[in-house]
């Protein structure tokens, strides 16, 4: 009797957690359907290959996907040395004191802030105190300072799992602190950090928020040539096309966001091989 | 195994040594002096301190904030902690091996190597790889995948592997802390065999919970318990006619 009943609850259980991982898989299918049947008749080579216009029939994301990946190499050619780097001094030099506390709390803090205040921040000190206006650069910078805490909070966690048998087997042959760190512990712990990474540029190629404080323009009609140059990325392009009346705009948004998707899934499919090949040697 | 005893040299020599972890003493007053190309056996209780006995000698225990103590450790004549001596050099000179296997997650080739690579060895590394192999009897088995992952070995074959990698340094001392302990008793039997060999090239110092393992493998035996060098000297001895009634008491198996 009791036993049957137990046996019906963990039915019941596997039931509810089944229900709730195939509800968010129909939300995201459900999403991913509507978006294709508007955008995919808007995406073509000249979809691809012309800048916005005020004829939806002429427009196209040239401008905004361009921008786009200017915008994540920059923010990845920031951050992913900054965010490693603080890692590897928090976990492995820093004195545990209240300090080095003070400083971790703050990051777990920074990593939950909403995006638009990186956004008013980086609109006071990249454009405004650093005079580097609505360039790549403040685009850039800003998305770097809200990428920064994600990336060191995940890279910490990775180096601190690298075992201690591992550092204890490299100093005992000898080695120095930076080569343990820099030869042992580092490598080990990549595979993980390119993960915190991977998730973190995904999120930052989708912000809009402060992309639109630091005043990324909407309607550009030339292709960057430098990171000093104003620019557009596809999430602003799509939210400008999205906020339009006409009906072929949406279709259009529709269209970017398919163009956001591909790319996003083309990097994490990159950087997951990457990892792969980093994890070789793991058994 | 036991006429070696006769005139050797003195390799490693604690005088007054005393450890501490924070307030708790755990080894007191030790005095002890190990021969070089022989195998010395460190045996007592769990939590005698024979572990830290070990550590204290390569300086791995410098990496634990609360560590202290007392007294000296000589070798080639000079104070281990004394005030120029430099960690990075002792370790170069006074390899270990651990409990658990620990190979790094590279290639096999690759871990023999690393050691020498950052410390500068400017000789042929490929035939300082197969020297090394062929030292720890490893040579054979892996010769035809030296670029597999060493994670792929079996326990027995990593832990051989951690012995080539320590000798790749050519160390004048190799400390063995129970390298045994997690290995199955065939593996166990090779590494064994393996240390009765690589007597004649270095001095070894090895903890061992095993006293069967310290009375087939050892020249000498040190019988320590809380922290107090109860007994000290040849194996032999040692496992027939102890001097103290402490030292009868935990061979015969009456504690422990």
């Amino acid at each position: 009797m009791k036993r049957t009943q137990r046996k019906r609850k963990e039915q019941l259980f596997i039931w509810i957690c089944r229900a709730a991982t195939w509800s968010a898989i129909a939300i995201l299918l459900t999403l991913l359907f509507h978006v294709m049947r508007e955008g995919i008749e808007w995406l073509d080579l000249q979809f691809l290959d012309s800048f916005p216009s005020r004829k939806p029939e002429r427009a196209g994301i040239k401008s905004a996907l361009w921008g786009s990946v200017w915008l994540i190499g920059l923010t990845a050619m920031i951050s992913i040395p900054l965010s490693i780097a603080s890692a590897l001094y928090l976990e492995e030099y820093a004195p545990k004191n209240r300090w080095t506390r003070i400083i971790e709390i703050n990051l777990a803090n920074l990593a939950a802030m909403p995006s638009i205040l990186y956004g008013l921040l980086g609109l006071a000190i990249f454009v405004r105190y650093f005079d580097l206006e609505s360039s790549l650069w403040s685009g850039s910078l800003t998305l770097s300072l809200l990428v920064l805490p994600v990336v060191v909070i995940a890279a910490k966690g990775s180096i601190r799992s690298v075992p201690l048998s591992i550092r204890e087997g490299a100093y005992a042959l000898g080695a120095r602190r930076w080569q343990v760190v820099f030869y042992q512990v580092l490598p080990s712990a990549l595979p993980g950090i390119m993960t915190g990474i991977i998730l973190a540029l995904s999120r930052a190629m989708g912000e809009t928020a402060p992309l639109i404080m630091v005043g990324a323009l909407s309607y550009i009609a030339f292709l960057p040539e430098g990171p000093s140059d104003p620019f557009t990325a596809l999430p602003v392009q799509i939210y400008n096309w999205a906020s339009r009346p006409q009906d072929e705009f949406h279709g259009l948004a529709a269209g970017g966001i398919i163009v956001l998707l591909i790319l996003l899934l083309t990097l994490n499919a990159g950087a997951v091989f990457i990892r792969e090949k980093l994890q070789r040697y793991k058994s | 195994m036991n006429d070696r005893l006769v005139d050797k040299q003195i390799s490693l020599e604690a005088r007054d040594l005393s450890i501490s972890y924070g307030e708790k003493q755990v080894i007191q007053q030790v005095n002890m002096k190990i021969s070089s190309h022989q195998v010395t056996a460190v045996i007592g209780p769990s939590g005698c301190g024979k572990s830290t006995l070990l550590r204290t000698i390569n300086r791995m225990n410098d990496f634990i904030p609360t560590f202290s103590m007392e007294g000296e450790i000589i070798f080639q004549g000079r104070n281990i902690y004394g005030p120029y001596s430099d960690p990075g050099v002792i370790r170069q000179k006074i390899g270990m091996v651990f409990q658990r296997p620990n190979p790094f997650p590279k290639s096999i080739y690759k871990n023999v190597i690393w050691g020498p690579k950052i410390n500068g060895y400017t000789g042929d590394l490929q035939e300082l790889a197969e020297d090394a192999l062929k030292r720890a009897a490893l040579w054979e088995e892996v010769k035809d995948r030296l670029n597999e992952s060493a994670l792929r070995l079996s326990g027995g074959q990593q832990q051989r592997l951690c012995i080539a990698r320590a000798i790749a340094m050519n160390p004048d001392v190799i400390l063995m802390d129970e390298p045994c302990s997690a290995l199955d008793p065939s593996a166990t039997a090779r590494i064994e065999d393996l240390i009765k060999e690589l007597r004649d090239n270095y001095t070894i110092v090895i903890v061992t919970h095993n006293m069967q393992q310290a009375a087939r493998i050892s020249d000498q035996t040190a019988f320590l318990y809380e922290g107090d060098l109860i007994e000290y000297g040849v194996t032999k001895k040692i496992f027939t006619q102890p001097d103290k009634k402490k030292t009868e008491d935990y061979i015969t198996g009456r504690f422990g």
